[in-house]
């Protein structure tokens, strides 16, 4: 696909991200509310060299997301570029894939359109994922490099930088939206196609996979497991300098009116754009309000909540969930200044007078 | 026409399971009553009347047995 | 000529791969798996394919096969190899890729993987190791486990209304369009392994054509499991294990063998 401004869903931007950002493979299964990505990948058919979006690209329907998650642990072994996406539900079945990837050190790419929970829940757009997202999900120290895309644009700008960050860091990356971003439908500006890596560039890229040993080196083995405590512990520290350095480098966040702001929301995603709303609806009644929108979600943007919390008057966390990335907030506020949290869940999404109506009743009183 | 063999044990990689023992037709190994550095009774040769067949060094499941074999 | 004249490098007739690594296999005296790895890196040496070939290893007592066989390897979440293995392939055509898995791993664990990847046809090679116990967790019963057989979890022996029938995954496989060469065999006796090897060389060999999956089941013993010596429960596995897992090809070339 060439350079243009289209009219697409955020699944859709995600599927057509893949495609032009040279993803090799994508292995999925069906869920609500995010079946487009597949639906898209399987219509612009970039394995058929007789199409218009033939890339060479690699698109399977799986069995289930437990073989969907295994296939990218396969083929993303092996040096390539391998994505999958689900819903909150099929994310849960992916944690035993995701800590072996997260163990093994691959690099991939997955997208979780969050759905009310827990258990099957709803089909509804929600945030109540974000500590399985960030916090384990499956077992194990380890962590995810987490992004949270609030517009369409996003969805398709993340999805390049995802790949940037799994291969630099060999860690698997999260894209962790719902249900509303995407469906929604916006604008969007789609890129020219970076060519899928040639056989030269996979080799220099991951001389770590496993697409067979040439004489001039021993054999790949890509493996979580070691038997030997002491080695473990060798390798989880590896694992933590690693994270250690996501912190360092890796924070992306957006921060609106808050230079001069008494108040700040901070929410990510879906919730952020409603704040949006809520912060222009208190600028014109005089209230200082400001947002931070944190764009990764691990690593956190720590220090500059930190920051925040030394010169504004309180902040109110916005979620849709039951009050998951408060934690974070009030861990780096230090107590410092009264955070409250705000959430609609089960699939609502909050108005923004109702957001302005909890800032104004539970921290500006 | 007949044959003439000779196998060479890795001793220290034998684990004396006997495998070897119940597939040489020829009769000529046994396990050893004198065990290696991991205290297992290693297999070893007893009478010459080795003729080369492999029989033993193919269901070996640890590799240890090297087979040489000579017409005369 | 005195037998020790003979041991010179121009009369060896048999020694161990060189696709087998120098690591001491940690698996107990008698095992199969060991005699079954030999197998497959004498396949991958005489097919000329060691830069080629990636295996996937399951999780049971052959998790770590990695370290013998002198190849580039993954080691599977417990029962996915075949879903691990159909994206290696269908991402790198040109290489050989073959699962390694035991009972539990395979057949109950797995046995979504296992029988997706074979009803898709994916062209890969499926090594199938069944000695009818999980001996790595200490000899529990497997799904392949024999009535009336006494395991850690069937101590007074697999009852059918408790723990179900023995379950003759192969068979069952061969059903699927998708599997295109499918055989049960062993590696106990001389004669086995000369057969079984021919099998897994076919299996290796029929991914060239594209035609599906190659599955190879190895019924073998476990004696540490059995709690027998080795020659005892190869011995026990004829008698016993045989009847119910009967050795021979039951697909070839895409075709139901006709017994």
């Amino acid at each position: 696909m060439a350079k243009e401004l289209k009219l697409m869903k955020g699944n859709e931007a995600i599927a057509r991200a893949m495609i032009a950002s040279g993803t090799d493979g994508y292995f999925g299964y069906p869920i609500t509310p995010q079946s487009e990505v597949m639906e898209t990948l399987m219509a612009e058919r970039p394995w058929d060299p007789k199409g218009e979006n033939y890339t060479g690209m690699v698109v399977l329907q799986a069995e289930s997301e437990l073989a969907s998650i295994n296939m990218v642990y396969g083929g993303a072994a092996t040096g390539k570029k391998v994505a999958t996406s689900s819903s909150s539900p099929g994310i849960s079945l992916m944690a035993e894939g995701l800590t072996y990837l997260a163990g093994a050190e691959i690099p991939c790419v997955i997208m979780n359109a969050m759905r009310g929970g827990p258990g099957l829940g709803t089909i509804q757009p929600a945030q109540s994922d974000y500590f399985q997202s960030t916090k384990g999900g499956g077992h194990g120290d380890y962590q995810l490099y987490v992004m949270a895309p609030s517009s369409v644009q996003e969805m398709y700008d993340f999805v390049f930088d995802a790949w940037d960050i799994a291969f630099k860091y060999r860690n698997p990356v999260l894209i962790l939206t719902d249900g509303a971003i995407g469906q929604c439908m916006e604008k969007c500006y789609t890129r020219d196609n970076v060519p899928r890596w040639t056989e030269e560039e996979r080799r220099a890229n991951a001389p770590w996979g496993t697409w067979g040993k040439p004489a001039t080196r021993g054999h790949n083995i890509i493996t979580s497991l070691e038997l030997e405590s002491s080695r473990q512990e060798v390798f989880n520290q590896k694992l933590q300098a690693k994270y250690a350095e996501m912190k360092e480098k890796e924070v992306r966040y957006e921060a609106l009116n808050c230079d001069d702001a008494d108040y700040v929301f901070v929410a990510y995603g879906t919730s952020a754009r409603i704040c949006m709303k809520s912060m222009e609806l208190a600028r014109a009644k005089g209230l200082k309000v400001g947002l931070l929108r944190p764009i990764t979600l691990f690593p956190f943007p720590t220090k500059q909540v930190a920051e925040l919390a030394t010169r504004v008057k309180g902040m109110l966390c916005v979620e849709m969930s039951a009050g998951q990335m408060i934690e974070d907030v009030k861990l780096a506020a230090d107590c410092k200044i009264p955070i409250e949290h705000y959430g609609r869940f089960g699939g609502i999404i909050p108005t923004p007078e109702e957001v302005l109506e909890a800032m104004e009743n539970k921290i500006v009183k | 026409m007949a044959f003439k063999g000779q196998i060479v044990i890795d001793i220290e990689r034998c684990k004396g399971c006997g495998v070897c023992l119940e597939a040489c037709p020829m009769h000529c190994i046994e396990l050893s009553k004198n065990v290696n550095g991991k205290g297992y009774n290693y297999t070893h040769t007893v009478n010459d009347n080795c003729i080369g067949c492999a029989s033993c060094a193919i269901v070996c499941p640890d590799g240890v047995i090297s087979v040489y074999k000579v017409k005369c | 000529m005195s037998n020790l004249d003979i041991v010179k490098p121009e009369n060896l007739v048999y020694q161990k791969s060189k696709v087998l690594t120098e690591n001491v296999m940690h698996y107990c005296p008698g095992c199969g798996h060991g005699t079954a790895h030999r197998l497959v890196a004498e396949v991958i040496e005489e097919l000329g394919i060691q830069d080629k070939t990636v295996g996937v290893s399951p999780v049971g007592c052959s998790v770590l096969a990695y370290n013998y066989l002198d190849v580039d390897f993954q080691e599977a979440a417990h029962g996915r190899a075949p879903a691990v293995a159909t994206a290696i392939k269908r991402l790198n055509p040109d290489c050989y890729v073959f699962t390694y898995q035991g009972d539990g791993d395979l057949a109950a664990i797995g046995t979504a993987e296992t029988i997706h990847a074979c009803n898709r046809g994916e062209n890969i090679t499926m090594i199938f190791i069944n000695n009818a116990i999980y001996g790595m967790t200490g000899g529990q019963m497997a799904p392949t486990t024999l009535l009336g057989m006494k395991t850690a979890t069937t101590p007074y022996g697999r009852d059918q209304k408790l723990n179900g029938w023995p379950f003759q995954v192969t068979e069952l496989l061969a059903q699927l369009p998708g599997t295109y060469y499918v055989t049960r065999q062993s590696v106990h006796t001389p004669a086995n392994v000369r057969k079984a090897k021919a099998a897994l060389k076919k299996a290796f060999e029929n991914q060239k054509l594209e035609k599906g999956v190659s599955f190879v089941e190895i019924v073998s013993s476990c004696n540490s499991g059995w709690k027998m010596t080795p020659v005892q429960a190869n011995k026990w596995m004829e008698e016993n294990m045989f009847p119910k897992y009967p050795l021979g090809d039951i697909k070839v070339d895409g075709e139901l063998v006709k017994k």
